[in-house]
Parts: structure tokens; C-alpha cells; sequence
């Protein structure tokens, strides 16, 4: 983590807690950054105005008092797509534009209560759906790697704020690999908890029984603390679990690479896969081994049907969680209807994308009578199998591994045309998401392109402490390098030499 | 089943209910909203009753116990598990899309309520209740070309009951509504009222040829007092048995009841029906039914309409026909049952004497006032804290009934204590023997003929000379002792 300041967030602590820079100084100097890189990235959808109030405050605290957590005053962007009070809540979609929320996701809220700073509201795929950020109403964000390439998606704006250096955190969701694929593209460690691991609410719902909040960041230990800081049993949301956070720590410290059994579903390593993608795989398999970690092969019969599945059942959640997106009581109304029937359709035709429209059609058709059985509920019965199977390849290993991406960061409008090969760039992380299981994306060095390339690893429910610990075996054999725009030599575009005291 | 069942024009009449009733939680269905009728506009709303982007639904617990308390109630079966779906339509007093519902597997199954018509006692059974949430409500009048929606009462928790097509007649349907509305009030579940809405009725109605397969049935919607209900039917079974007779076949359709005209008129046809794309809502997950809050529902389960109706009869002495009037108010039968209890704590009224007075005191002066004035009648100047005593006066010989029942006309008027009314307009009764004696004899020295007919055997004049003292007294006389001298004077008549 390459800025003035601090290495990680453990290092942030410390020279918070020894005055090293103010809290003030290390915001400043993240909001400038982004304001430098809002043009070449265009990570962010908009800023906080507070947040240098709130460094400001939180220093006179720390002048009286000893900072509650390590992160109090740790630097936070968040997704467009998670509420924060007061601030703007778009999805990337005209729909919502302007929208002011009126609460502050409980995720977030738990970051803000342990003293995190929300620096900025991070673009996305209009309402998390898609691969590439592409879909963002308000215009694409560039990988910091090469600008004229994707940083994956739907959450790629979290994910290129991190590797761009203009936040050291940040939060995405994760549908159906909304936070790993990005990770992977834009070099960055993402997370996507167990389902039911951290509260929804406040999340806006693209497919509820798939979502889930999860972190970018460069450091295995610092995502680590975002989830336990972020997870836990929530009154507004029903699906989460009375899990104790803490059993993430402590799996975290425990986990001991020479007893663990990697799983490998050969299977899924064939056809479609990128051969140096393949080959970085073969090395970071290779290195595990030399750390005494052994691999079994699993079997998964049903996972490469993950990605029909997914589009279905997601796609049903969505048509339907879109529906309140009605022109009625908030957001976007197309003016000038004659009916409401008119006023709905052009609200609707409007204010969605094409992509959004195009799974609420598909989400509409899957749902409705006479298709349900073949579809929605057809679907669902796969989803149980391909569960199962997960369930049962976990009883002969303790991790599976896999790329998180098929490909490498492909450019600007490679597949918008094609939305099937889009789709499919989700292959190795969706099945996660229809088990409900925890997976998380790592670094492990760059193609022959030098473009990131991210090890896919799944793990059975509640072992996101255990995926975290190999994470951070990978990401000590591979350290993450950063991108051009992250290096300080001279070229920073804002110039930061005297930011260190 | 068709043996012995109404028919109408040589038609029998199939029909099915149901009935959304709403319930006396305090919070709605799925935020900590209150739930309750009447506020300002828009008032009783939050982001997730408003659909907000991000607000999630929380299942309100009290509104599963009413549910489970109504269902043991009605004799259902409590499904381990039932699971809520999304109904998915568009509509502006409808926030997010769906309507969050119980359709494939609702919370109680089975189940059935006794009616009691002319035809005799049938039994009609509940196919199901499930747990629901209310839409809000659109508002038309104001600004002309604009329409408004009022989101109070989006999210209130509803049990949906559905009937099986058991019921055969108007008048059925309407008993069957009024036990299930007492039921429903006995046991706190629901206030019932249909006035504001919290117990409303779609009816479902074919007409069959007495043996042949059902009919194809007909939805009204929209028909919210019982006396509509009734009208609703009757005119949609003539449109039906016309149809028929004229050759042509019912559509499969849903009608609206306009109160207006007395008639149902289509609102969309089998054709249009919407789809509504149920599907199980992610948000929530399943409701596993709670056995201790079961048995708890089960212990605790008041005494219901029916048994009621029963012990008025079996241990007070009432008729069938007064039990169930009493009965089937739910605030009067408790006022009733109060002031029995009252009556037993005076030693004047103790026994059948101050009960057949109450009795018949209830169902007259207070029933009158209460359908008149409301609840607020059974409660402050003329609770059974301050009417007892004055059917106590009345046993006691101190007032006539007629008197009582004028004081108490007053005392409701005025927000009055009976007794001070007696006490201050001297009402007190005329019961010594010598007043009497002078009254009874004057009224017969003024109608010499009538004594003489009296004697020759018209004995119905006995009410004539009764009447003539009440008369004289001004209402004050006693006149059971009037009556005693009356006979005494008059001997018995010839027979």
C-alpha cells in the first residue's frame, strides 16, 4: 500500500497512535488523490464534503482520548449502492439520481461507529448488474493498470479506488462475483463473506438471497478487520446469523498451511480458461505445496451449470426487487404521462439501462406463469444440488481453489455486444454465490501483459478467517504490486511529497 | 349436501369468502411503524413501509400470535412451516411492486365456524388463513386531475381467511361474517370494524342446478358492510340465474360491487387476470411456527362466541335468541356479564329477579343506545358501576321500570349518575299501601262501566284500571302493589 503514510491498516494505527500525521492530513491528502484521478479513473460517483470535518473531530478526540479501534479515522470509500445517511444513493442509474438516503446501511454504520471516514461513494454497474462497470449510467471506470481496459465488475469503482492508492479500503457487493472478479482485474484482495455473514440492510437489493457486502483492500489482515467490524446478527435484516465475528479472527491466526487440504475441481480448469492465467495458477499451486499444504481433486458435477442457474434466480430476484422503482414516491418520474400506465412505462423505459431492463425482462419471463416450473423453480432445485455437492467436496478439503476470472482484464466494449460472454466471466465465482458460501479473491502476481491475475478461493460456510489465512500465505509469495498510477516516483499526478511529518 | 339447501329460482347458490381482516398489533407487519386508523396523511410511514431502496422487511412476531390465536380459535391446524411470497402488481398505493403474502404454504389450514340460519345449524368450513400486509389507500378527491396516495396504512398486518364453498345463501354468508367478526373481536385478534376497513369481504359466487358439477364462479370485490354483502348477492345471483336462462354462459371474471346501484359491474375478465408471479420472498425466511408461543395461544384462549352463547342460556336462563344478541356485541356482552356479576353484590338484586330485569333492560334501553351512541355508552355515567343500582331501585320497589328506564334515557343524554337524576327530580316510587289505596280507589269511582264490565268477565280491562293509576301517579306508583290492590278491590272476574 504505496502512500505517504502507512503500509497497512495496522501500520495506519500506529502512526495514529504515535501522531506521526493527523487524521485530518492523511483525509486531505485521499481526497485530493481522488479529485487528481476523478478524470483518468473515474472511480467515484461523488464525495463526502464531511469527511474532513470528521477527521478533524475525530483528531480533537484522539487529543483527549485513545482511539477505540485501529480503525478510527481509517480512510473508506462505499459502493453507490449501499446507503449512507445524507449522502447520495444512485446505483449508477438515472433512476435514482439525486436520491438522498435516509438511513446509513448497517455495515457501514458499524464502520462508522468504530471511527472509519467515508471518503466517497464508489461507482458500479447500474444496480450491480454487470461485469465491467460499463453499465454505469454515469460513465465507465478505468482500470488503474491500463486505462483502456475494464476493472471488472459490478463493483469496480471499489476496486480501482483501492488499486489507484485513493483509498486503502473499501466496500463492494457481491452477487454473483461482483466483488472477486474486480479484485482480480484491478489486483486487489475482495472478499464475499458467507450469505448471512453481514447485515443487507441498507444494501439495495439486486438479488436478495444471493447479495452480500464484502471488502476490497491490499492486505489480507485489513479485510479481515472490515468483515469482523462489518459482521454479526442485525435486527433489520432477517437472513443474517447469529455468528460471533470473532470466530474469523481466531480462525485466521489458527489456520496452518502444512495441514490443510487444497481442492482442486479439474474439471473446471479447461476450455475457456486463459493459458497464463492456467500457468500463474500452476505457480501458486506450486508454492502452497512447498508450504506442505496438499491437494485433493473434487468433483463438482453440477457447478459449470452455476451460470444458468445464476441467471435465472437472480435475474427473478431482480424484476422484482426493481419493481418499487416506480416514478410514485422518489427518484426519476418521466413528466408529461397521460396515464399512470404511461407514467410507469416511461418512468421505467427511461430511467433503466439497457442492461437492467434486459434481466427484468428475462427476470419477468422466468417468474411467470406457465415458465415458473421450467425456470425459477427448476433453477432452484440445481442451486440445492450444486450446495450439496459443495458440501460434500468440503468433507475432503478445507479450501478449493480456482481463478477468479477466465480471462484477463478485457477492454472498453470487448463484450458489451455480446452479453453471454460477459455472463461468463462470472463462471468460477457464482457457484460461491448459490451456495451461499464464502470466497474471497487474491492477487498472485501478473500475466505476460503485466496485467493482475486473482486465485480464486471458496471455502465451506463461516471460513472466511481460514480463506483469509491462505490469502495472506499468496500474497506473501506474490506481493501486490501497484499500478502506474500508484507509484510515487515524481509522476504522482498531485504531487505528495510533503505529506509525511 | 344439496339436500334441504335453499334454492333460489330453482338455483342453488355456491359461495366462498374471503375475508381480510386487520390486526390489533401495534406495529405494522413489517417495520416498527404504528398501526393504527386515522392519522394525518402519510404520517404512520418509514423507509421500509415507503419501499425504500435498501430497507428490508422484519416480521412483526405479534401479528403470527394473533394469526395462530385466530386460527386455533376457528379450529385450524398450525403448519410447522409456512413461507411468505412476493405478489407482484403495479399500483401506486402498492410501494414496492409486491405485495408480501403467504400463498403456497400459508400459516393455518382447515378449520370451520357454525352458522345458524332458518335453515338450521350448518357447519362451514376455512380452507386457510394466512398472514398478509394491507396496501395503502389512493385519494381522489382534492385537486382535480391529481391523485394522491395515502401510505398510513401500507404494511398493516392482515389475516387473510378463506372459506370453503360451503355457504348456500345471502343469509348464510352474512351469518357466517358476523360469527367470524365476533370471533375475531372475542378473541382481541381483530377490531372488526368495517367502517375503517379492518374487516373487509370479496365474495366468490356461482349457481348451480340442485346435483350438478359447480358453476363457473364469479369474484365481487370491494363490498365492505354486511348489509351490501347481502345486496351484492342477491343481484349477482339473479344476473347469473338471467344469464343462464337466457343461454348464455358465465365468464370467469371479477366484478365490483357499487353501492350506489345496488349492482356488480365487470372490472376484468379470466383473460386479463394478472400475473402475479409468487414467488418465495428471499427477505424472509421461513416462518417456522413457535410451539410455546402455540400453547401459550392455546392456554390462553378466552371463552369463544359459541360456548358463550351456551352458558348465557345454561346457567343465567336466557333464550337462544337474547344470548346471541348479547353475544354478538362484543363490548355489550361484557357490559352484560358485569353487571350479573354487580347484581350478585346487592342483596336486593341477588337471584332471578335483578337478572330478568337486567336482561331485559340490556337488550332494550342499552342496546338502543349503544347501536345509537356507541361504545362510549357502556362506560363513565352509565357503566354498571352506577346502572346497577338502578335496577336495584327497581327490584326493591323504589322505581317503576318504566322510570328506570326514562332516568337512564336521561342520565345517557345528559352524561349523568342515574341516581343523582332520581334523587333530584323525586322520582322516588309510591309504594305505601294508603297512597295506593286512594289512587286505586278514585280511578274506579271514575269508571263505573268499566268495573261493571270488568266483572262480567272482560278481564283485559285488569291493564285499563293499571294503566288509569300509573296514570293518576304520574308514573310513580308501584305497579305490581297496584296491581295487588286492584284485585283485591275488583275480586276475581266472572268466568
Amino acid at each position: 500500500m504505496k502512500n505517504p503514510y502507512f503500509g497497512s491498516l495496522a501500520d495506519f494505527a500506529r502512526g495514529r497512535d504515535e501522531g506521526r500525521f493527523t487524521l485530518e492530513e492523511v483525509t486531505r491528502y485521499f481526497l485530493d488523490r481522488t479529485r487528481a484521478l476523478s478524470g483518468e479513473i473515474h472511480a467515484c460517483l461523488s464525495v463526502n464534503d464531511n469527511a474532513v470535518n470528521r477527521a478533524r473531530q475525530l483528531d480533537n478526540r484522539l487529543r483527549r482520548e485513545k482511539a477505540p479501534s485501529a480503525l478510527t479515522g481509517y480512510p473508506l470509500m462505499v459502493k453507490d449502492n449501499m446507503e449512507v445517511r445524507e449522502m447520495t444513493t444512485t446505483c449508477a442509474s438515472r433512476i435514482l439520481e439525486g436520491y438522498r438516503s435516509l438511513r446509513t446501511a448497517t455495515a457501514v454504520s458499524r464502520l462508522l461507529s468504530l471511527g472509519a471516514i467515508i471518503l466517497a461513494k464508489t461507482n458500479l454497474d447500474e444496480f450491480a448488474m454487470g461485469s465491467s462497470t460499463e453499465n454505469s449510467a454515469f460513465g465507465p471506470t478505468r482500470n488503474p493498470w491500463d486505462p483502456s481496459r475494464v476493472p471488472g465488475g459490478s463493483s469496480g469503482g471499489s476496486a480501482a479506488a483501492v488499486a489507484a492508492g485513493i483509498t486503502p479500503l473499501s466496500l463492494g457487493s457481491d452477487t454473483g462475483g461482483s466483488i472477486r472478479q474486480p479484485a482480480a482485474f484491478c489486483g486487489v484482495i475482495g472478499v464475499k463473506p458467507t450469505y448471512g455473514r453481514i447485515s443487507r440492510s441498507g444494501l439495495v437489493a439486486f438479488a436478495s438471497s444471493l447479495d452480500q457486502i464484502g471488502p476490497f483492500a491490499v492486505e489480507a489482515e485489513d479485510a479481515l478487520e472490515a468483515i469482523v467490524a462489518m459482521a454479526g446478527a442485525d435486527p433489520l435484516d432477517m437472513t443474517t446469523a447469529p455468528r460471533d465475528p470473532e470466530e474469523m479472527r481466531h480462525d485466521f491466526q489458527r489456520t496452518s498451511l502444512p495441514e490443510l487440504r487444497l481442492g482442486i475441481p479439474a474439471a473446471l480448469f479447461g476450455e475457456g480458461l486463459d493459458g497464463s492465467i492456467r500457468e500463474r495458477l500452476a505457480e501458486v499451486r506450486r508454492g502452497l505445496a512447498s508450504q506442505g499444504v496438499r491437494e485433493e481433486e473434487v468433483v463438482l458435477p453440477h457447478a459449470a451449470m452455476g451460470i444458468n442457474v445464476y441467471y435465472v434466480l437472480a435475474t427473478s430476484e431482480a424484476a422484482s426487487n426493481l419493481c418499487r422503482f416506480d416514478g410514485v414516491r422518489y427518484g426519476f418520474r418521466s413528466a408529461g404521462s397521460e396515464s399512470l400506465r404511461e407514467m410507469y412505462e416511461e418512468t421505467r423505459d427511461k430511467g433503466f439501462g439497457l442492461e437492467v431492463k434486459r434481466r427484468i425482462l428475462l427476470g419477468t419471463f422466468a417468474l411467470s406463469a406457465g415458465y415458473q416450473e421450467a425456470f425459477y423453480r427448476q433453477a432452484r432445485k440445481v442451486q440445492a444440488l450444486i450446495r450439496q455437492e459443495f458440501l460434500e467436496a468440503f468433507s475432503r478439503c478445507d479450501v478449493i481453489m480456482t481463478p477468479t476470472s477466465p480471462t484477463p482484464p478485457f477492454a472498453f466494449a470487448e463484450k458489451t455486444g455480446d452479453p453471454l460472454s460477459m455472463y461468463l466471466s462470472d463462471i468460477y465465482t457464482i457457484t460461491a454465490n448459490l451456495a451461499g458460501l464464502p470466497a474471497l479473491s487474491v492477487p498472485a502476481g501478473v500475466d505476460e501483459k503485466g496485467l493482475p491475475v486473482g486465485v480464486h478461493l471458496i471455502g465451506p460456510p463461516w471460513s472466511e478467517g481460514r480463506l483469509l489465512a491462505v490469502a495472506r500465505e499468496i500474497a506473501r509469495q506474490w506481493p501486490a504490486s501497484m499500478p502506474r498510477v500508484h507509484a510515487m516516483n515524481g509522476r504522482d499526478p498531485i504531487g505528495v511529497g510533503g505529506g509525511r511529518k | 349436501m344439496s339436500e334441504g339447501m335453499p334454492l333460489f329460482r330453482g338455483y342453488e347458490v355456491v359461495v366462498g369468502l374471503e375475508v381480510h381482516t386487520q390486526l390489533l398489533t401495534k406495529t405494522k407487519m413489517f417495520c416498527r411503524c404504528d398501526n393504527r386508523f386515522g392519522a394525518p396523511p402519510n404520517t404512520l410511514v418509514c423507509p421500509v413501509c415507503l419501499a425504500h431502496p435498501g430497507s428490508l422487511p422484519v416480521l412483526n412476531g405479534q401479528a403470527v400470535r394473533l394469526g395462530i390465536r385466530a386460527g386455533l380459535a376457528a379450529g385450524c391446524t398450525v403448519n410447522p412451516v409456512s413461507v411468505f411470497e412476493r405478489k407482484h402488481y403495479f399500483y401506486p398505493d402498492l410501494p414496492k411492486g409486491y405485495q408480501i403474502s403467504q400463498y403456497a404454504h400459508p400459516l393455518l389450514s382447515g378449520g370451520s365456524l357454525r352458522v345458524r340460519t332458518s335453515a338450521g345449524d350448518r357447519s362451514i368450513r376455512i380452507h386457510r388463513m394466512h398472514l398478509e400486509e394491507d396496501a395503502g389507500k389512493n385519494l381522489h378527491a382534492g385537486i382535480p386531475d391529481k391523485s394522491h396516495v395515502d401510505l398510513n396504512r401500507a404494511g398493516v398486518p392482515l389475516l387473510e381467511i378463506v372459506s370453503e364453498p360451503d355457504i348456500r345463501s345471502p343469509d348464510e354468508a352474512v351469518d357466517y361474517l358476523k360469527r367470524l367478526r365476533q370471533l375475531l373481536r372475542a378473541t382481541r385478534v381483530s377490531d372488526g370494524n368495517m367502517e375503517e376497513g379492518s374487516f373487509r369481504c370479496d365474495i366468490n359466487l356461482s349457481v348451480r342446478r340442485p346435483g350438478a358439477p359447480f358453476g363457473t364462479r364469479v369474484e365481487i370485490k370491494n363490498v365492505n358492510s354486511f348489509r351490501f354483502v347481502h345486496k351484492a348477492m342477491l343481484h349477482e345471483i339473479d344476473r347469473q340465474i338471467d344469464a343462464i336462462e337466457a343461454g348464455e354462459t358465465i365468464r370467469q371474471e371479477t366484478r365490483l360491487f357499487d353501492p350506489s346501484s345496488g349492482t356488480t359491474k365487470p372490472m376484468r375478465s379470466k383473460e386479463e387476470a394478472l400475473d402475479y408471479r409468487y414467488f418465495p420472498d428471499p427477505d424472509l425466511p421461513p416462518l417456522v411456527a413457535d410451539n410455546v408461543m402455540v400453547e401459550e395461544e392455546r392456554q390462553a384462549m378466552p371463552e369463544l362466541p359459541e360456548r358463550r352463547v351456551l352458558r348465557l342460556v345454561e346457567t343465567l336462563g336466557l333464550s337462544v335468541a337474547d344470548a346471541e344478541t348479547i353475544v354478538g356485541e362484543e363490548a355489550l356482552a361484557a357490559y352484560f356479564e358485569e353487571g350479573v356479576a354487580l347484581l350478585e353484590t346487592i342483596p336486593a338484586t341477588r337471584g332471578g329477579k335483578g337478572r330478568d330485569r337486567w336482561v331485559s333492560f340490556v337488550l332494550s334501553e342499552v342496546l338502543r343506545e349503544l347501536n345509537r351512541r356507541g361504545e362510549g355508552v357502556l362506560t363513565g355515567p352509565t357503566a354498571t358501576a352506577t346502572t346497577i343500582p338502578l335496577i336495584g331501585k327497581v327490584v326493591s320497589g323504589d322505581l317503576s321500570f318504566s322510570q328506570a328506564k326514562e332516568v337512564y334515557q336521561k342520565a345517557v343524554e345528559e352524561g349523568l349518575d342515574p341516581l343523582e337524576i332520581v334523587s333530584r327530580s323525586n322520582l322516588a316510587q309510591i309504594s305505601g299501601e294508603g297512597e295506593l289505596l286512594a289512587l286505586v280507589e278514585a280511578v274506579l269511582a271514575e269508571n263505573p262501566a268499566e268495573v261493571e264490565a270488568y266483572r262480567k268477565g272482560k278481564d283485559r280491562l285488569f291493564a285499563f284500571f293499571v294503566g288509569g293509576v300509573m296514570k293518576k301517579s304520574r308514573g310513580k306508583a308501584n305497579p305490581e302493589k297496584v296491581g295487588e290492590i286492584l284485585r283485591e278491590k275488583l275480586g276475581s272476574p266472572a268466568s
